[in-house]
């Protein structure tokens, strides 16, 4: 019997035996669309760390002679109607899109995480008032609470990112709630309680860690859709206001009018609005698969 | 091991004890019952016993006998609401258990009782290695310092048997096999070496092989430590192997009590013969037996505990219930030294000639 146990374990430990980047190169060829999704955010987060190095120009300097210039040596992605380099704005503006999908999400999470916990895990009445909240809050689309906050609060960067944060908080919350009802019904969390924990930390040390999963899924997905609803705020002139450069407002200040004269301005910052979208979505799909405790080997 | 639980049998029925050792718990009238909207379920009934040092006790049952309530009563781990401890006395030495306040509570569990349960699969954090799992229980307790709370946790997988502990303190629940969990299972309920530890079956879900390394090592640890056990079981077979004295339940009540030698050979009362009688043997099976064929069952299912027959609750499915079975409670009473039992017709049914 002994034997056989060894027998085991040792084919265990050799299948164990692998380093993180070993696993990460298993990850990337059974969720192919997942690491494309990752690369995609990497480049992302990369040019906005990089981006005073990486931009040829200020992205706020105009130049009258390079106004609607199209593509050139000079200007990579053209310039718009006062000659700001586009290539450049679009660098700059991905540091003002991180800021909000960081921010947004992080403040979201900070927010609704012990919402949701507290309601999930001790329940009552307490947790009656703050669903019905919730569901005030999601009746209303995500763009149109945010819309109300950002008008509210007035253009900023930093309200900008409490305004779509706001938003964030009942998805967030509901999620960590629903699974924190499974969960403390599990008999990992009585057979705490048998060892004398408490209550508090049983909730915080053991429930909250089983929720993370799902909530990392729910935020890569919620980080696209901040970047998203920045952009149309910024469009709509609600977001972060001049100088800052947002691909939002690079679209809504050129799409009236030069649409058709330099479809460049209109391209290149939907562009990168769809890739950090869909790098963010693509991510979060295969994560979801990944972390799918049904298929977690 | 087989020997000493037989003497333990004897010393019971020989009314006086040579050493009069004062029981570690005592419980005394217990009563838990769940409120719900059909009414009060008197899960666990009058139910009193008491546990030596070192002694097995097993309780035994069907499902739903109210087994499991009883011993969450004793750890005060019953959902409250729907359920509550009604009335009676859990004492633990000089501990009130039923006094204890929350505080006190989470002090006393994990400390002087420990339970393992049933599901070694799901009994574990997921998402905590067993090295801090088992750590926490150690730093709730005891005041350790970080290296000697890493020395007393590979100590206690050892203890458990488990082959090498260091690595296997920094593992995942899911890295452990079913017989693995249970034993960081037992290791976290002994960790503090408690005065009494509760095992509700504790191999229900385990490998049938496995089972038997389970047991032992619950037996040896017993014997090392000193700690009395209480089990929590159906299966009769595990009880002839490791329990001094059987208690029997039936719907919330203590049906029969006895050393282990006496119950076996002489149960009291009918639903403990057609328990003995659904056990199927090699003698039977292969045509050999005097009563060869079929294997007996009792018939019929235990009855809706908020419903409960006014006289003895086992009187529907009883084959020798009268009259007086069905408006009567049968007294719970010693039928013969040291073996107790409630039953107005106590011993073999008619017809068989052994009464």
């Amino acid at each position: 019997m002994t034997a056989i146990e060894h027998g085991v374990e040792l084919e265990r430990a050799g299948a164990s035996i692998t380093t993180r980047w070993q696993g990460a190169r298993f990850m990337a060829r059974r969720y192919p669309l997942g690491a494309a999704g990752a690369v995609i955010l990497l480049i992302f987060v990369l040019t906005a760390m990089l981006a005073t190095a990486i931009s040829p120009f200020d992205p706020t300097l105009t130049d009258s002679h390079a106004s609607l210039a199209p593509l050139s040596k000079a200007h990579w992605l053209g310039a718009d109607f006062m000659g700001r380099d586009v290539f450049s704005r679009i660098v700059g503006g991905s540091r003002i899109s991180l800021a909000v999908g960081l921010g947004s999400t992080l403040l979201g999470c900070l927010v609704g995480v012990p919402i949701g916990l507290l309601s999930g895990y001790f329940g009552g009445w307490l947790d009656l008032l703050v669903q019905r909240v919730i569901d005030m809050m999601q009746s209303l689309p995500l763009l149109v609470t945010a819309l109300v906050m950002a008008a509210a609060l007035g253009p900023s960067l930093r309200n900008t990112i409490i305004a779509i944060a706001i938003p964030l908080v009942p998805s967030i919350s509901r999620i960590v709630r629903s699974n924190t009802l499974a969960l403390k019904e599990m008999p990992f969390v009585e057979a705490a309680r048998a060892i004398g924990l408490s209550e508090t930390w049983i909730a915080v040390r053991h429930v909250l860690p089983n929720t993370l999963a799902p909530l990392i899924v729910l935020v890569t997905a919620q980080f696209g859709s901040a970047i998203l609803v920045e952009a149309s705020l910024s469009f709509l002139g609600l977001g972060v206001p001049e100088p800052y450069p947002s691909w939002g407002r690079m679209l809504s200040e050129s799409a009236a009018e030069y649409m058709r004269a330099a479809p460049w301005l209109v391209i290149f910052p939907g562009m990168a609005i769809s890739l950090a979208v869909f790098g963010a979505n693509l991510l979060g799909d295969a994560l979801r698969d990944m972390l799918d405790p049904r298929l977690r080997s | 091991m087989q020997m000493q639980a037989d003497q333990a049998g004897f010393a019971d029925q020989t009314a006086s004890a040579p050493l009069p050792e004062r029981a570690v718990l005592e419980v005394d009238g217990l009563k838990t019952y769940f409120f719900t909207r059909s009414g009060a379920v008197k899960a666990v009934d009058d139910v009193s016993f008491a546990l030596k040092r070192g002694e097995t006790l097993a309780i035994v049952g069907e499902s739903g006998c109210g087994k499991s309530v009883t011993a969450l009563s004793l750890m005060r781990l019953v959902p409250d609401p729907p359920g509550r401890i009604v009335s009676g006395s859990i004492r633990l030495g000089d501990t009130d258990i039923l006094a204890l306040d929350d505080e006190g509570l989470r002090a006393l569990r994990g400390r002087d009782i420990s339970m393992i349960f049933q599901e070694p699969m799901t009994s574990l954090n997921p998402v905590m290695t067993i090295g801090r799992q088992l750590g926490e229980v150690l730093q709730l307790h005891e005041t350790l310092t970080r290296s000697q709370l890493r020395a007393k946790v590979v100590e206690l997988l050892s203890l458990v048997r488990i082959p090498d502990a260091v690595r296997r303190a920094k593992q995942y629940p899911h890295q452990l096999s079913g017989g693995m969990r249970q034993r960081v299972m037992i290791a976290i309920a002994l960790a503090c070496n408690p005065k009494v530890l509760i095992a509700d079956e504790p191999t229900t879900a385990l490998d049938v092989t496995v089972q038997a390394q389970i047991l032992e090592l619950i037996v040896d640890l017993q014997k090392k430590l000193g700690t009395a056990v209480i089990l929590i079981t159906h299966d009769l077979g595990l009880v002839a192997q490791t329990a001094q004295r059987v208690i029997v339940m039936y719907a919330g009540r203590k049906v029969e009590e006895a050393g282990i030698a006496a119950l076996f050979a002489e149960p009291q009362h009918q639903y403990t013969r057609g328990l003995l009688a659904s056990l199927p043997r090699l003698g039977l099976m292969r045509g050999q037996a005097a009563d060869a064929g079929r294997l007996q069952e009792i018939p019929g299912i235990v009855p809706a505990l908020h419903h409960l027959p006014p006289g003895c609750v086992f009187a529907p499915r009883c084959p020798r219930a009268d009259q007086r079975c069905r408006s009567e409670m049968p007294a719970y009473e010693e039928k013969r030294p040291g073996h107790w039992a409630a039953c107005w017709h106590p011993g073999a049914p008619n017809g068989r000639g052994d009464d």
